[in-house]
């Protein structure tokens, strides 16, 4: 995948294209067990790239998958199919145990500030028990380094003798943010970070993520069902529906250029940050149906504007279409605009 | 869910909360008094507990003996407040020995997936005894003392504690303080105990003070049965037990060591539903 030649000159984000890729994923794949024997189709054959220091955005609505390809990648949910390499290793293929040496390596940030910290825990032993999976020696280092992380997430060190229940929600994503960190991960997952915190605070955990990831080299997959966020913060986006992959490549390609009629319409429903942008408007009708029973072929016929008879035979190959950009949809050569 | 992480998470100043309520408040100080009358003994008791004097045998209450005297002539003021002792030990290591039992098996089975069909069938099949049925056939297997009166109550109340424990466990599985520790590799006993015991600690409360309840009533019922504790050894039960003897001439014998466990009983379903209140109703409703 060959982004660089094509990205667009007046870009702003110093570009990890020609880094190495730190993980790759191919084919993932996760299925759930549901009621009477079924099936859920999660996550199914989603397959695309991180460079080393790169963010990239995983969008799509509620109940595509997001969050289980995030945590089929860190093996906190057991992987149906696929591969995940990570810096040359697949971590589907280790062993728990194996598995345990890498932990440190990736770490997560989740949606939910309330239910993410322990509640009986002070955050000195919150942020502890990470130190502790790093092998932080116990001892007077310990505390400073406590201090540091806090201030490095822009809390106060006074706030290592408090219980969580005494901090805002934004507060408690920053604790959430500095337990990942004492961990000097190399890659972080990013699950809808800001998505539950008021909108005043969302912009501030935003950049602090954003000014981390650039001060540290972090890689970040960030997990989103808001396209405006992704694109103030990702080098990559890969659109999700309904377990698949429906398009990725740059996301300013990918937001100039939309290809799938399924991006199309998530653009069309997203604010729209710049108002010179001319979008067409394609709106998104009715529900995700079920993982249980997904539409044979194209996944997103059920609600696709332009769908034919066609695209209920044959799951729809992921196509380059040039400039890094990739789109899953057999009239993806008609909807170039 | 969203609504037992909740309940869950307001735990940290139950205690507090708990003494602000009248009926508890009542409850907290009756059990206090009851402890420290029971801990004190060797400096309240008037008289020796085996002191005998056949003399003075059944009498009624009177400034000598303020809850009269027994079979023996023994003081029963005195008597009572040794046999608390015991009794509310008893009541106490059961609560423990059932807690023991029922938080392995509850944690088990609420966080192996595997082991949950099986361990929740032996839980079942455990509660389809009546209790007071399944204590009189393990005591009457292990032989009569106060050990195994411990043990076979432990027993006989350990499924309901894991049933409460799985239950709670299966909520604070799935939640992400949990997957975080798992994502920094912490060890599995290390999560059990730091994240998921730690916040199961309130519905242990709540049914640890209803099984200490039980558990005193139960270990009078077995002694009132004569398949308890020796007659010999004073405890609430065991007196009410000889009382019922003389319950003709001397009522008084079985009347204190009565009251006794109903006041203690009471008290501590006064707590206990005190603490219920405090927590999420959806989770009484296992209790
Ligand atoms: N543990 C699970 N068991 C069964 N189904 C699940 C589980 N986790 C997620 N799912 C299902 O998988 C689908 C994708 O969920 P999720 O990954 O949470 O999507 P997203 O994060 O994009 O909202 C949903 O239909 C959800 O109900
Ligand atoms: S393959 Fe067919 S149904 Fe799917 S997005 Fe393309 S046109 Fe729509
Ligand atoms: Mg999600």
């Amino acid at each position: 995948m060959s982004a660089a030649a094509t990205r667009l000159p007046d870009q702003s984000r110093q570009s990890p294209a020609k880094q190495p890729v730190l993980l790759s994923i191919e084919g993932l794949t996760k299925h759930f067990p549901g009621r009477g024997g079924r099936i859920v189709h999660a996550v199914e054959d989603v397959s695309f790239e991180v460079r080393k220091g790169a963010t990239v955005g995983l969008v799509g609505e509620s109940g595509s998958g997001k969050t289980t390809a995030g945590r089929s990648i860190l093996r906190l949910v057991e992987p149906s199919g696929g591969k995940a390499i990570f810096d040359g290793v697949d971590l589907f293929s280790l062993t728990p145990r194996e598995m345990r040496a890498y932990r440190r390596r990736l770490q997560i940030v989740f949606q939910d500030p309330f239910s993410s910290l322990n509640p009986r825990m002070r955050i000195a032993a919150i942020i502890g028990e990470a130190l502790d999976a790093r092998g932080f020696p116990r001892g007077k280092k310990r505390g400073e380094r406590v201090a540091e992380l806090l201030t490095l997430v822009g809390l106060s060190p006074d706030h290592a003798t408090r219980f969580p229940h005494e901090f805002s929600g934004g507060q408690r994503q920053r604790i959430g943010i500095a337990r990942a960190l004492a961990v000097e991960p190399e890659f972080i997952v990013a699950d809808e970070p800001v998505s539950a915190l008021d909108v005043s605070v969302q912009a501030q955990v935003l950049n602090l993520l954003s000014e981390l990831q650039k001060s540290l080299g972090l890689t970040m997959l960030f997990i989103a069902h808001d396209l405006s966020v992704v694109e103030y913060l990702c080098d990559e986006v890969v659109v999700m529906y309904l377990g698949r992959v429906m398009e990725r490549g740059p996301s300013r390609r990918v937001y100039a250029t939309p290809r799938h009629p399924y991006t199309k319409a998530l653009l069309a429903t997203a604010p729209i940050p710049d108002p010179t942008r001319r979008r067409t408007h394609v709106a998104l009708h009715g529900d995700i149906p079920s993982p249980i029973n997904p539409p044979s072929g194209c996944v997103f016929r059920t609600r696709c504007p332009l769908a034919l008879p066609a695209c209920a035979e044959n799951v729809p190959p992921v196509e380059a279409v040039g400039g890094g950009q990739f789109v899953a949809c057999i009239r993806h050569n008609e909807t170039a605009s | 869910m969203a609504a037992v992480a909740q309940a869950l998470q307001s735990e940290p100043n139950i205690l507090s909360r708990l003494v602000g309520r009248r009926t508890s408040l009542i409850g907290i100080i009756i059990l206090a008094i009851i402890a420290a009358a029971a801990l004190l003994a060797p400096f309240i008791a008037p008289y020796s507990p085996s002191k005998l004097s056949i003399a003075s045998r059944l009498h009624g209450p009177e400034m000598a003996h303020l809850f009269g005297t027994d079979d023996l002539g023994r003081d029963i003021f005195t008597r009572m407040l040794y046999a608390g002792r015991t009794s509310l030990t008893v009541g106490f290591a059961v609560v423990v020995f059932s807690s023991i039992i029922g938080i392995v098996l509850g944690l088990t089975a609420g966080f192996f997936r595997r082991l949950d069909q099986p361990v929740s069938r032996l839980i079942d099949a455990m509660m389809a005894f009546p209790d007071i049925l399944l204590a009189i056939a393990l005591v009457a297997a292990l032989g009569a003392s106060a050990t195994n009166v411990v043990i076979a109550l432990g027993i006989v109340y350990a499924p309901r504690l894991a049933r409460v424990i799985r239950a709670s466990t299966l909520v604070i599985r799935e939640l992400p303080y949990v997957e975080a520790a798992r994502a920094l590799g912490v060890p599995t006993p290390v999560i059990l105990v730091r994240h998921v015991l730690r916040n199961v600690t309130s519905p242990l409360l709540v049914q640890g003070t209803f099984i200490f309840a039980n558990a005193i009533l139960a270990e009078a019922g077995l002694s009132f049965l004569g398949v308890g504790i020796s007659p010999d050894t004073p405890t609430w039960g065991t007196m009410i037990s000889v009382g019922r003897q003389y319950m003709d001439q001397a009522s008084w014998m079985m009347f204190f060591p009565g009251a006794a466990i109903v006041l203690t009983v009471l008290s501590l379903q006064l707590v206990g539903d005190g603490l219920r209140d405090l927590l999420d109703p959806r989770l009484a409703k296992d209790i």
